[in-house]
């Protein structure tokens, strides 16, 4: 009976491991395919050759390649960005005596509760008023403000679990605040500066709003726009949309697939961000 | 506590470039928001003060009030979703051999671009070559619904999406909660003959509550933030049946040029989000008290 049930259980777990892969598993066959097979053959049958064609179409006729490098070109500039100044902040709200820690803690912590949606405007404002519009400026300061908050959640319990006594027998040696944050205590945050940094490359390439409205020039765009107008005049060719969509989730899963558990204690950590 | 003694010049390195862009781009936009809305403005020209009148008449407009319902239904459904990602998280934490694999496989949908998510669920929903209708038709179903272009549907067709979306990552938040449960307390319940049913309702519920409190206000004001999918897949329509705050501001002001409205809309829109974490934060230190 015991036995049954645990098989029963198995069956309901699996079903959603499948119904959770299935789209990708669906999107990777059509994008292998021809319009003719995948309007007239059943949507599950296996390509009949495997049609590499869709993704060298849309990689060499569209835009697919300055967005991909785009994409690549913000997200690491952000994240670097991000990484170091949150890092500062950090160590100066854990490590540093003065007043007021506290309170600028808490206006971080309150960024995660507001939506990017209620800045948009005056931002747009501030930025053609700047000449920001139209300008990887735009995104990656932009990026690394609304990142900033969850980086710091993320990098905040490492810092407070550190040890003291290294700083204070540097101190002792005469070394400056530079030289500890920069030679001791940056290097032994590693291993949280690399979860951060996977999850702040994850929500930075795959965000939406701030491209689409500060962007207009197609030079500029990421993948995630780019791919949405791209899409607009292959409406028909469903093949070459399978392809478009599969060069945005391809890095994100072969990332995964190599680090999945810095990632998964990433977003533990920084569940605030949903 | 022995904290480094620190200049003024050194807190100016550290603090001052992270708080200079918080302040900037976060917090000052959001001062800017409520002051644009007092004005009458199309975003390129002129803007016109014109007082409380946006604010007002927001209060007397009824597609911002289907939107800000279609929000609640959003929130809604995804609270109730956390009944079941709980569930499946408590089956998952019972010892069965393979969870870690399965729960990473959950999380795969929340790693990808809405933009990626927002197409695949359009191909499978297309009326006519969508893989859900094909289905439907095998079945004998002669005329499957348009889904998204169906008012009656468009938005809960979008609420599907959602919740296959999100399961890996609340999933992931229960597992770990789970995790920490104390082993000592479930074996003492076991010796004095509790059932499974029971340890987890009577003993790993309420030790997780806490985190389910926090998640609870996470699916609320995600869903009241709710854009990206919306906003691709319908737009909105057909005809605002599937509206949110969100994309009725981003409609009102890069769409139709009236960013004075857009940005009362975008005020409220933050009003609320800021309100609803509060008031689930006051009902969750309430509750505390009970235990």
């Amino acid at each position: 009976m015991q036995r049954i049930g645990k098989a029963l259980l198995y069956v309901v777990l699996i079903g959603i491991a499948i119904i959770q892969l299935f789209p990708i598993y669906w999107l990777t066959l059509f994008s292998l395919k021809n319009n003719y097979e995948i309007f007239n053959l059943s949507p599950l049958a296996l390509p009949q050759e495997l049609r590499f064609e869709n993704y060298i179409k849309v990689w060499t006729e569209g835009n697919i390649a300055t967005y991909f490098f785009n994409s690549i070109f913000y997200t690491v500039s952000a994240v670097i960005l991000t990484i170091v100044l949150a890092s500062m902040v950090t160590f100066a709200i854990t490590r540093l005596q003065w007043r007021g820690h506290k309170i600028v803690l808490g206006l971080f912590m309150l960024g995660l509760m507001i939506p990017i949606h209620s800045t948009l405007i005056p931002l747009f404002n501030t930025y053609t008023t700047i000449g920001l519009i139209n300008h990887p400026l735009s995104l990656i300061l932009s990026y690394t403000a609304f990142n900033m908050p969850i980086t710091i959640m993320i990098l905040l319990g490492f810092y407070e679990a550190l040890s003291h006594e290294i700083e204070e027998a540097a101190i002792i040696d005469g070394a400056s605040i530079h030289h500890i944050f920069f030679r001791i205590t940056l290097p032994m945050t590693a291993p949280v500066i690399a979860t951060a940094s996977i999850i702040n490359m994850i929500y930075n390439w795959n965000e939406f709003v701030f491209v689409n409205t500060f962007i207009s020039s197609d030079e500029l765009k990421t993948l995630t726009v780019g791919i949405q107008n791209f899409i607009g005049q292959y409406s028909t060719d469903w093949g070459a949309i399978g392809a478009t969509l599969m060069f945005s989730i391809i890095p994100i899963l072969l990332i995964f697939l190599i680090l999945s558990d810095r990632i998964v204690e990433g977003i533990a950590a920084g569940s605030v961000k949903g | 506590m022995n904290r480094l003694k620190a200049s003024k010049l050194d807190l100016l390195i550290y603090v001052g470039p992270a708080l200079l862009l918080l302040l900037g781009i976060v917090y000052i936009p959001i001062v800017q928001t409520g002051y644009f809305g007092l004005m009458e403005w199309n975003g390129i020209g002129e803007k016109t003060f014109v007082g409380l009148e946006n604010y007002l008449a927001l209060l007397k407009d009824s597609k911002f009030w289907g939107s800000a319902y279609h929000s609640l239904i959003l929130a809604v459904a995804s609270i109730i979703s956390l009944i079941f990602y709980l569930t499946i998280s408590f089956v998952l934490a019972s010892r069965i051999k393979g969870a870690n694999l399965l729960r990473k496989i959950y999380l795969i949908p929340m790693l990808l671009a809405s933009v990626a998510i927002a197409q695949l669920w359009m191909k499978i929903y297309n009326p006519s070559n969508g893989m859900l209708n094909i289905f439907l038709m095998k079945l004998g179903i002669e005329n499957p619904p348009a889904w998204l272009g169906d008012a009656n549907l468009a938005l809960y067709a979008i609420i599907v999406p959602t919740i296959w979306q999100y399961a890996g990552f609340y999933i992931l938040i229960y597992y770990a909660a789970l995790k920490n449960v104390p082993e000592s307390l479930v074996e003492a319940a076991r010796i004095d003959g509790a059932s499974p049913f029971h340890i987890a309702l009577k003993i790993k519920l309420p030790l997780i509550m806490n985190v389910v409190k926090v998640t609870i206000v996470l699916a609320a004001v995600g869903s009241l933030k709710y854009f990206d999918l919306i906003y691709i897949m319908t737009g909105g329509g057909p005809s605002g049946s599937s509206e949110v705050m969100a994309s009725y501001m981003y409609n009102t002001a890069f769409n139709k040029f009236d960013f004075g409205y857009g940005s009362a809309i975008g005020f409220f829109l933050l009003v609320i989000c800021l309100v609803a974490t509060f008031i689930i934060q006051r009902l969750s230190i309430a509750d505390k008290d009970l235990y």
